[in-house]
């Protein structure tokens, strides 16, 4: 299909793309890469009165990094992340996750921001950058803010941006030497949603289990107990260890099913394995 | 209506298009190019792959806005490409080709991927073309077509 009539502007900056937004009689959407959100306009799923297109604006391209972080602009790409065109915080957590999501003439155009905005539940990129313990900094008519990636997501397609606010990109903590990561999704075919995923990413130095389930009917969201049993155990029972994921599905995915509930278990217990492997 | 200006193989080109014109549309419907072909249009079967500023890219998910300024190369603008003549000859050898629908996205992706990868293995060849669909189901023989061409390229760079 092809998309309904809206209207297409590609603001110079930031601050112009901002005032952009700020029309309370048009739907306005911000365009990054378009991946997602060209395909909803052409699907005509989501009905759009004015495109304000950032995929230019030099700022969002900004990388730089510290000893102790990666800043990655919202408009990097999946691909340059792949490719390790950009510093990675994450000792290759990040350029396998990003190499796996879906194909590379997507990954060539879709941003790490976009991916965030959008909040689709099965989406690599809040999932991972909660592992990570990831800050997101946005930018808005009042000025920046910061917020944590695991605050920032709040449901299926929901974030915590305001009208008017863009984010600007990912404050990322550098993992230690000696830190472990696990990752492990289930799709139907390669390169399509994801149906379970889950990240797990252990600290060397006493820093508590991140334990990350991703692909639920909500959110991505933190599983606690799952966590504080790795924190606790270098031995695993796996008894026991199923019994903590259990424990937590009932409280991050409540309405699955039986199916889904065995997905999600075995797609965590698989991360956990790389992780203690 | 917006103004487009942008390359199109080595051809700089001015448009009047509509806001919600897809890039595969203006290059179908107004420049000729046909070899760009559309299966889903919306991103899930790579027959209208094709390379913005060198990067594969699937043209029905770019509105021809966002191409302003950039370079467009279509399958009809690699007909002198070297990769892309070792690949059609292994694709005719060894019939990586039944009805043909998918075949420009195929090529333009298999280019992609032997330009990324010397002589990739069977396994990456699957992984890189997992986004290219072809009804007629014809994988092996195009799988073993970029095999084949990979294997020849990296012969000649080597030798």
């Amino acid at each position: 299909m092809k998309p309904a009539p809206f209207d297409y502007i590609r603001p110079q900056g930031v601050a112009e793309a901002i005032a952009a937004l700020r029309q309370d009689d048009k739907t306005v959407s911000l365009l990054a890469g378009g991946q997602s959100l060209l395909v909803l306009l052409s699907l005509r799923m989501a009905p759009v009165d004015l495109l304000v297109d950032i995929g230019r604006i030099e700022e969002l391209k900004t990388v730089s990094e510290s000893a102790t972080h990666v800043f990655l602009g919202a408009a990097t790409t999946h691909a340059m992340i792949e490719d390790g065109a950009v510093p990675d915080p994450s000792r290759g957590l990040m350029p396998r996750v990003a190499s796996a999501i879906a194909y590379r003439a997507i990954r060539n155009h879709g941003t790490i921001g976009g991916s965030v905005a959008l909040a689709d539940p099965a989406a690599d990129w809040p999932a991972c950058l909660m592992a990570l313990d990831a800050t997101v900094l946005v930018r808005g008519p009042a000025g920046d803010r910061r917020e944590a990636v695991t605050g920032f997501v709040q449901g299926m397609y929901t974030t915590s941006l305001q009208q008017g606010e863009i984010i600007l990109g990912f404050d990322i903590p550098r993992l230690p030497a000696g830190a472990r990561w696990g990752a492990a999704k289930v799709t139907r075919k390669s390169g399509a949603f994801a149906s379970a995923m889950a990240y797990v990413v252990e600290g060397c130095d006493g820093t508590p289990a991140r334990v990350i389930l991703g692909a639920t009917a909500s959110r991505a969201q933190p599983m606690p107990a799952t966590a504080a049993y790795l924190s606790q155990h270098t031995a695993i029972d796996e008894t026991e260890l199923r019994a903590a994921i259990g424990a937590d599905l009932d409280a991050v995915d409540p309405e699955a099913d039986a199916y889904q509930r065995r997905n999600h278990t075995a797609t965590v217990l698989r991360a956990i394995r790389e992780v203690r492997a | 209506m917006l103004t487009v200006t942008l390359t199109i193989n080595d051809d700089e080109q001015t448009h009047t298009v509509e806001p919600r014109t897809l890039l595969a549309d203006l290059l179908r419907d107004r420049c000729g190019l046909t070899g760009t072909h559309l299966g889903c249009e919306h991103g899930a079967c790579g027959a209208c792959t094709l390379e913005v500023d060198g990067k594969a890219t699937r043209s029905c998910v770019v509105l021809a806005a966002m191409c302003e300024g950039r370079s467009v190369r279509t399958i009809e603008g690699l007909r002198d490409d070297k990769i892309m003549e070792v690949l059609r000859r292994h694709f005719h050898q060894l019939h990586g080709v039944q009805c043909g629908f998918c075949t420009p996205g195929m090529l333009v992706m298999a280019r992609d991927i032997l330009r990324r990868h010397r002589k990739p293995t069977e396994k990456i060849i699957r992984h890189e073309l997992s986004g290219q669909v072809c009804r007629c189901t014809g994988y092996a023989n195009i799988v073993a077509a970029i095999g084949a061409a990979g294997a020849e390229l990296d012969q000649g760079a080597s030798s």
